[in-house]
């Protein structure tokens, strides 16, 4: 039993993780309707650049706080983000108004491989560090109730915490602000949303923006687990059944599907793995997302779409 | 006119005094410096290009200069044989391949065949190839992974007190789900059947930064040893979920290409006490052929990568890859004309009949590197040293003396491996009489 808790608590906190990253691919896709393949990309690049100017600020002006460091290089980080998110309105998205989707998706692929690789050219292709003092040892909680207790992960559990944050708030901002709603509007119709006066390019700037923020702190946690490095980048891969499985137009449906995804992949790896050799999480992860669809085309929280004939 | 005719003549008069320039010996390189493993494809590569650099730097191969090519290929296995096959033509033909990769090895080894390149796997490959009776164009120099799983269970038992006292253990192999993390496993069910203990295998899929279930495994079954096969960012990953879930680093080994710089630093303090197998050299900044190097070629501002990094432990296996073919070629000429460029079937020749003794790798500047090495038509491998090194926080320091595989166990596996690889290809194994022709 204790065992099972310890599977499930950890699938929880993978998903949430996954949730996050998620979250980048659900924010672009609600405010400009884009499926945003850059969203991996997006967070290796704002890793990156997090773990060097943590290591460069230093060097450069002499501080030697680590926290102070750190916030600069998160202000930096959040700077060229914003920059990236501006260039890729002014240069891509501007031009491809009311462009068929599949058009729209195409350039993210594009804007991917740019990422990747102008990230690897100017900071580098090795493996950098972050260190936000997340600890790393474990902690054994209810041992009076199990034996040997039940083993937490204290860095994944502070991660899932902070992503919890971070959703929530964006759910709210979605929901309760004129932005969000302004957002919403964008991506229900593009023209429509210009005809009542919504600034399409302000808006795209700024959901860019948002994405490019949701991308810094996934790169953090993720980046803070398992080093700055090219496989940050395939992360996303991690969320693509969630958003398939929770809706692409829902943050609830991120969040949900993310801490489903997260528990079966975890629960199929240990219990069915064993059977057919192991190695099954990421493969199940999409075998499950792909049973939910079977029942519910849209995913567990997207909009059901309803065309005129 | 007379002008025209006294420009000939002088051209003529200027070809003739010139020194007969021997050609070039094009050496193709299969490189990985982008994608998820280029942290440790890097180093790897610069070693390697730097080596072919430097022995330019002293004249070449008796007045053979070396040229190369670089071909991306992300260790992916199907752009490693595009990169093959772009490459194998060039510069007059490719006269040794090294892939880097055991995937991009099982794609090649039928072609290198029919192409007449050899195949040069250090340290990786299939470990059947070792018998060069039936592969005869792959060269797994130094050691295959049946040797470096072999040694990790010799040591294991040493530091347990003995083979015998291995029953009743359980050994868990975390491995890369690859042909590369496949290779051992055949290994240590034999080791496990001969000693009584148990394998626990557990694959982690590519390119291995999700391991909870994997640790969780671990901690629920709580083997007393781990061994690590895994490649580029598993390893740190598995490091980091063996501190998240408590389970001793010093009980962990990892293969050769789980024991280098780029698998510990990012974990610090948190690898501490963490061990690999090394294919017989570990960092060596203080070796000769490193100074050589950092003398001759990056203090000129040739050299391939950082300097910082020239001598750490992948910066060498590069090295050491490089020398071999260098050194097949040397071999080469030695029977087939000083000064000349070779074929990829003369270069087979030479690296069939390498004879590095001591003195002469301490004369290269490998001395405390590597032992020596001594190939036969039919033992494609040469040698089998192996040390364990242990990270120390900061930096990797040897921590056993010597061992070689145990040929007894090992040998009668490659016969067996190699014999159902001819019969399925439907090869005739080379005799020991077809071998002195």
């Amino acid at each position: 039993m204790a065992f099972f808790l310890e599977t499930l608590i950890g699938g929880l906190m993978a998903g949430m993780l996954y949730s996050l990253v998620a979250l980048g691919f659900v924010l672009i896709y609600k405010a400009s309707g884009v499926f945003n393949f850059a969203q991996g990309a997006l967070v290796l690049f704002a890793a990156l650049a997090m773990a060097r100017f943590s290591e460069w600020l230093p060097a450069w002006t002499g501080i030697e706080n680590p926290v102070l460091a750190n916030i600069g290089a998160f202000i930096v980080a959040g700077l060229i983000m914003f920059v990236v998110a501006w260039l890729i309105e002014r240069l891509v998205l501007r031009h491809l108004v009311n462009q068929e989707g599949a058009t729209l998706l195409m350039v993210t692929l594009g804007i991917a491989y740019l990422l990747e690789g102008i990230g690897q050219g100017f900071f580098g292709n090795d493996i950098y560090k972050i260190d936000v003092g997340m600890p790393k040892e474990p902690v054994l909680v209810l041992e009076n109730m199990f034996e040997g207790g039940i083993l937490i992960n204290k860095e994944d559990f502070i991660a899932a915490l902070i992503a919890a944050l971070l959703v929530g708030a964006l759910a709210l901002f979605f929901q309760k602000t004129a932005t969000g709603r302004a957002l919403r509007a964008v991506a229900d119709d593009h023209q429509a949303a210009q005809s009542i006066g919504i600034p399409l390019s302000r808006i795209w700037v700024i959901i860019w923006c948002v994405a490019g923020l949701v991308a810094l702190v996934a790169g953090i946690i993720w980046g803070s687990k398992l080093g700055v490095q090219f496989s940050l980048a395939t992360v996303a891969l991690r969320a693509l059944p969630v958003v398939i499985l929770g809706g692409l137009t829902s943050i609830p449906g991120a969040i949900v599907g993310g801490l489903i995804i997260g528990v079966g992949e975890k629960l199929s790896e240990v219990y069915l793995g064993p059977y057919v050799g192991g190695g099954i999480e990421i493969w199940f992860a999409y075998m499950l997302a792909l049973v939910f669809l079977l029942f519910r085309p849209q995913g567990l929280f997207g909009e059901k779409i309803i065309d005129r004939v | 006119m007379k002008v025209r005719k006294l420009m000939m003549a002088a051209a003529l008069a200027a070809t003739l005094s010139a020194p007969v320039m021997a050609a070039d010996q094009f050496f193709p390189v299969l490189v990985y410096r982008t994608g998820p493993y280029a942290p440790n494809g890097t180093p790897w590569a610069n070693g390697y290009v730097d080596y072919l650099k430097l022995v330019n730097a002293k004249g070449g191969i008796n007045g053979v200069k070396l040229t190369f090519e670089e071909c991306e290929f992300g260790y992916a296995t199907d752009r490693g044989v595009e990169c093959y096959e772009r490459l194998k033509g060039k510069g007059g033909g490719a006269t040794v391949v090294q892939p880097l990769s055991t995937g991009v090895t099982f794609a090649l080894t039928e072609k290198a065949a029919v192409d007449k390149i050899p195949l040069i796997t250090a340290g990786y490959g299939r470990s059947e190839s070792a018998n060069g009776a039936v592969f005869t164009w792959n060269f797994p120099l130094l050691g295959t992974y049946w040797v470096g799983a072999d040694v990790a269970i010799q040591h294991i038992a040493k530091k347990e007190g003995g083979l015998d006292k291995l029953k009743g253990k359980k050994i868990a192999l975390v491995y890369h789900d690859s042909p590369y993390g496949k290779e051992p496993i055949p290994l240590l069910q034999e080791r496990a059947k001969m000693h009584g203990f148990d394998v626990m295998l557990l694959p982690v899929a590519h390119p291995g930064v999700e391991q909870k279930a994997t640790w969780l495994q671990i901690r629920q079954n709580k083997p007393d040893y781990v061994l690590l096969w895994g490649w580029g960012v598993m390893n740190s990953t598995s490091l980091k979920e063996a501190q998240a879930t408590g389970y001793p680093r010093d009980k962990m080994y990892g293969i050769w290409w789980a024991g280098a710089e780029p698998d510990v630093k990012d974990v610090g303090e948190g690898a501490k006490g963490y061990n690999a197998m090394t294919l017989q050299h570990g960092a060596e900044p203080n070796s000769k052929v490193v100074k050589d190097t950092l003398a001759l070629v990056h203090a000129k501002g040739q050299g391939t990568g950082p300097k910082e990094e020239v001598g750490s432990v992948l910066y060498m296996r590069g090295v050491l890859s490089a020398m071999l073919g260098v050194e097949g070629v040397r071999k080469a000429q030695e029977r087939f004309g000083k000064g000349k460029t070779m074929t990829g079937e003369q270069v087979r020749w030479g690296l069939e009949n390498l004879n590095l003794d001591q003195k002469t790798l301490d004369g290269m500047g490998f001395a405390g590197v590597m032992r020596p090495v001594q190939t036969s038509c039919l033992d494609h491998m040469g040698s089998s040293w192996v040390r364990v090194h242990t990270w120390d926080g900061g930096k990797w320091n040897f921590s056993s003396d010597w061992y070689q595989a145990d040929d007894k166990v090992i040998r009668p596996m490659v016969m067996l491996a190699s014999g159902k690889y001819a019969e399925e290809k439907k090869l005739t194994p080379r005799t020991p009489e077809q071998c002195k022709q």
